[in-house]
């Protein structure tokens, strides 16, 4: 194998698996530790120059970190970094001081959002400290997009909600609640905005049509549903209640019945457990408020009588490899009718667009969605930029979020005449910890403690109101050990192949194996003459330059490193140095390839 | 600050041995010896061996006398018996040992001050008994426990860390095993284990006397240009006289012969020592050749390595001296201790 290029931000990167894999590349390791030492404004903030919402995220995130996290590999669980987050929120001091300053004179450029959903406000916060006028049209009476009318208040208080809100606002964003956009051409022609961001989501609920699907008022579309309950135009549903869908949207539903007065909620899969699109925690939260989860149950028939909902008939399914197709397809082994007085249907969300005129310039693709390109967000119309789950269909909050912050790059770049594809490049610092013998700046022992146990209200008292959060956060001593179960994994073993002497000090150290002094080959080959087995494809293996004495080289397999940093100690000529990675990813407005010649 | 004991993080699929152990669980306290120190690779080596013959961790002895190669055994199987003795008087406590229970497997691990300077005589002796055991000499030219003067295998012209040269001549290890009638004689480097593990493996087979001399440089005090038990220098020079391969009884169907230049030795436990690219005029098995083979790498200031000597037919410690079969342990105290009526029976042969 070639050497490889540890000058390549992305290397390291890479390693930080939780990082790797947050769409917006939130520094998680930089901020436990700054949560262990006990300041959390500190973490709070550099969350928030990634995620922007580090409470509300810290309760409703999709967490994408956490299966990525390499406790999860070495340990059972992975860290609780969602949890963790909220940690930094809920104990931070007052931070409205220390948001980006917005200069007072503007740039002269004007820039609409469409829809005031978490992917706008973050274009939002980008944008206004680097001068740009903008302005913000939403429907509701409310910001907060799909923050507000699709997750529930029991997951997310009001309050920590409009306060990260308002952080974006006070910085002099033009905010018309009410005002939906009707017509898209007549704001790019006669709005004078030098560019538009459509960030309405995907707010079209996924409808059954099935036999009797009309002929009751009780069968409700999820999101709306949701929606009307977040307004207060619904407060109460029916004793027994299906949920029809086992996403985490079904999820919101079935406990915001359970608190409306549903007494026998039930979720109806068509699937079987491992193919539930729900988080597992969030199931598990449902369970926890028994909620019953049927599987194999597909929905067959609204059973309505005189106009008074009965019941659903459902095909109990059982799913079978079908060779011919090449994929899973179902059969039917019975029919089962369940009583219920509501039905919920929470299978998905589609996009609309029907205020956005067709012939405008705007080309639209398959399903009917414009074409948007993956990286510049910018649509077939130039100036006019698309992010969140108007863009591509559902994902969640926090992709929302970078499509925001990417969007803004791009909106910056049409505004100051810089190409799209210019786009300000990843960077990083790399430096030692070592504070002198056996000493690093971070703490390196590996503490082996299971993971930290949410605790929540009382079942009773929990379900009473939708205003009573369910979690109650970690308190002091749980945040102090499970900031301990983080791995540093951005404390990367930095290795200098010109001062090894091959001693094999490192390599008969390292606790997991994963390190080998062997000569030079193809990764297939060499990932059978390591250590210990190298089987994770998917992570990488550093190869050194040849080494001095043998001129073999020195391989690291990074999958199941605990960054202890044994090797680096074991070192005699600090050949291997323990060096935290910090990478810069830049937003709007730092500089790009073209500013900085 | 650095971790008291190594994470107990463990590598989720790493291949077990036949007890079902990894070689974590052959591992002993951390080392204090010099980050880089050539001893902390013998000690892993060791855990290779130990872990890939599918030793027990209780049926082993570990000794040792004084010095940094003397701390070793700490460093691997805590589950083990070990004894630290005087300075140079390991191997009488190892022959006491051994005729006292010959079940286990005893690992003597000396350094070239305790075995070739205050323990010469105790090391000659132990050959000469041909006490069953596995002795690693630990050999970095240097007294490094007292910073770095030279000792007695350090080679004429060799440079101290300071410059000053060494004009004794040195002690070779391996050329005085062998002439004292040792049965199995090898050297290797701590930094090859490629080499060293198979070694290793086939000194715990060996019954009697197995002898190893590896270089362990000295990374504090001998590991400069100029020394002779470098690891530049070892690298450079070291001259693999016969490649190893040791093929455990438990695996010996596979063993495949490449002949030409391939010579076995079946060991007493049908384990088998198969030695490969050998010269035309070097025989393992002839002390004689050996020794004159030996003489000319040295004058070409090369250090021969391998297993360069290995004797199976002889009588070890327990048939010199007629020992008992059972550890005395596991003896009954009447046979251990047949009483006056006994002895009375006993003396009358001298009468």
């Amino acid at each position: 194998m070639e050497p490889t290029n540890t000058g390549d931000p992305q290397y390291y990167h890479r390693v930080v698996d939780c990082q790797w894999a947050c769409p917006a590349h939130t520094n998680v390791p930089e901020y436990i530790r700054l949560i262990a030492q006990g300041r959390y404004t500190d973490a709070y903030m550099l969350n928030r120059k990634s995620n922007v919402f580090p409470g509300i995220l810290g309760r409703t995130c999709d967490r994408p970190c956490e299966p990525a996290c390499r406790r999860t590999r070495v340990d059972e669980k992975p860290v609780a970094i969602c949890r963790l987050k909220r940690v930094a929120a809920d104990l931070r001091d007052p931070v409205a001081h220390l948001m980006p300053e917005v200069p007072e004179e503007k740039n002269g450029k004007r820039v609409a959002l469409i829809g005031g959903g978490p992917a706008s406000l973050t274009v939002a916060n980008d944008l206004l400290p680097l001068g740009y006028e903008v302005v913000l049209y939403e429907k509701h009476d409310r910001l907060g997009g799909l923050m507000l009318t699709n997750i529930p208040s029991f997951r997310l208080p009001e309050k920590v909600l409009s306060a990260e809100i308002g952080f974006i606002v006070d910085m002099g964003l033009e905010v018309h609640l009410e005002t939906p956009v009707t017509s898209m051409r007549d704001l790019w022609e006669n709005g004078g905005f030098d560019a538009v961001f459509v960030g309405v989501g995907a707010p079209r609920g996924k409808n059954l049509e099935l036999p009797g699907r009309y002929d009751s008022a009780n069968v409700h579309i999820g999101i709306d549903w949701l929606e009307s309950v977040a307004f207060e135009h619904i407060d109460s549903i029916g004793e027994r209640v299906l949920v029809i869908g086992v996403g985490n949207t079904a999820m919101d539903c079935c406990r915001t019945a359970k608190r409306l007065g549903g007494a026998e909620v039930k979720v109806m899969a068509r699937r079987g457990r491992k193919d539930f699109k729900a988080s597992e925690w969030e199931l598990e939260d449902a369970e926890e408020e028994k909620v019953e989860i049927l599987e194999y149950h597909s929905p067959k028939e609204f059973v309505v009588e005189d106009g008074v909902l009965k019941g659903m008939k459902f095909d109990v399914v059982e799913w079978y490899h079908d060779e011919e197709a090449g994929r899973e397809k179902s059969r039917t082994v019975e029919e089962v009718f369940i009583p219920c007085d509501d039905v919920v249907l929470a299978i998905g969300q589609d996009n609309a667009f029907p205020w956005m005129e067709r012939d405008m310039g705007i080309e639209f693709g398959k399903w009917d969605m414009p074409t948007v390109d993956r990286v510049t967000h910018q649509c077939s119309l130039p100036g006019i930029f698309f992010g969140g789950d108007a863009a591509w269909g559902p994902e969640n909050i926090i992709w929302a979020v970078e499509h925001g912050h990417q969007a803004a790059i791009s909106i910056h770049n049409h505004c100051q005449g810089i190409p799209l594809t210019d786009r300000p490049p990843a960077g990083m610092n790399l430096f030692s910890q070592k504070m002198g013998l056996h000493e690093w700046s971070y703490s390196n022992e590996y503490n082996p403690a299971a993971r930290t146990q949410m605790r929540y209200v009382d079942l009773e008292e929990r379900l009473r109101s939708m205003e009573v959060e369910a979690e109650l956060g970690f308190d002091v001593q749980q945040t102090a050990r499970e900031v301990q179960r983080c791995l540093n994994c951005d404390i990367q073993t930095d290795f200098e192949a010109k001062l090894c002497i091959e001693c094999d000090a490192c390599i008969d150290i390292c606790p997991l194996f994963c390190l080998t002094i062997t000569d030079n080959g193809e990764e297939e080959d060499l990932r059978q003459r390591l250590t210990a087995p190298a089987d994770n494809l998917k992570q990488a293996l550093y190869v050194s330059e040849a080494l001095p004495q043998t001129k073999r080289v020195m391989v690291k397999d990074e999958d199941l490193c605990v960054h202890c940093g044994l090797c680096a100690e074991r070192c005699p000529t600090a050949a291997w140095d323990m060096k935290k990675f910090d990478l810069i990813y830049p937003h709007a407005g730092q500089a790009s390839r073209a500013e900085v010649s | 600050m650095s971790p008291s004991a190594r994470p107990v993080a463990r590598h989720p699929r790493m291949r077990t041995n036949a007890l079902g152990l990894t070689p974590r669980d052959y591992e002993g306290a951390m080392s204090t010896l010099c980050a880089g120190c050539g001893h902390d690779s013998v000690t892993a080596a060791l855990i290779q061996a130990f872990y890939q013959m599918d030793v027990e961790p209780h049926r082993v002895a570990k000794l040792s006398g004084i010095g940094c190669s003397s701390k070793t055994p700490t460093y691997f199987m805590s589950q083990a018996h070990g004894f630290n003795s005087v300075h140079g008087r390991m191997p009488s406590i190892a022959a006491g040992a051994n005729a006292a229970n010959r079940d286990l497997l005893f690992v003597g691990i000396s350094g070239d001050g305790d075995s070739l300077s205050i323990g010469l005589g105790q090391f000659c002796h132990a050959i000469r008994r041909n006490v069953n055991m596995l002795y690693v000499l630990e050999n970095n030219g240097v007294y490094a426990l007292t910073k770095g003067q030279f000792s007695a295998s350090a080679d004429v012209g060799t440079r101290s860390k300071k410059g000053e040269v060494n004009r004794h001549g040195p002690i070779d290890p391996v050329n005085l095993a062998l002439s004292l009638g040792a049965t199995f004689v090898a050297r290797s480097f701590s930094g090859d284990k490629r080499q060293l593990v198979p070694l290793l493996k086939a000194g715990l087979a060996h019954k009697g006397f197995a002898f190893i001399d590896v270089i362990s440089p000295c990374v504090t005090f001998n590991d400069h240009v100029g020394s002779t038990k470098s690891y530049a220098h070892t690298r450079t020079h070291a001259h693999e006289v016969v490649e190893t391969d040791f093929v455990q009884l438990k695996s010996r169907i596979t063993a495949d012969y490449e002949g030409g230049s391939t010579q076995a030795v079946t060991m007493h436990d049908g384990s088998v020592v198969r030695f490969s690219k050998v010269s035309e005029d070097y025989d393992p098995r002839d002390r004689g050749k050996v020794l004159r083979y030996l003489r000319e790498v040295r004058n070409r200031g090369e250090v021969a390595t391998g297993l360069l000597y290995l004797e199976e037919s002889y009588e070890d410690l327990h048939e010199f001296e007629n020992t008992v079969e059972r550890p005395l342990v596991e003896l009954e105290y009447e046979t251990l201790c047949p009483g006056s009526k006994a002895l009375a029976e006993l003396q009358k042969e001298w009468w």
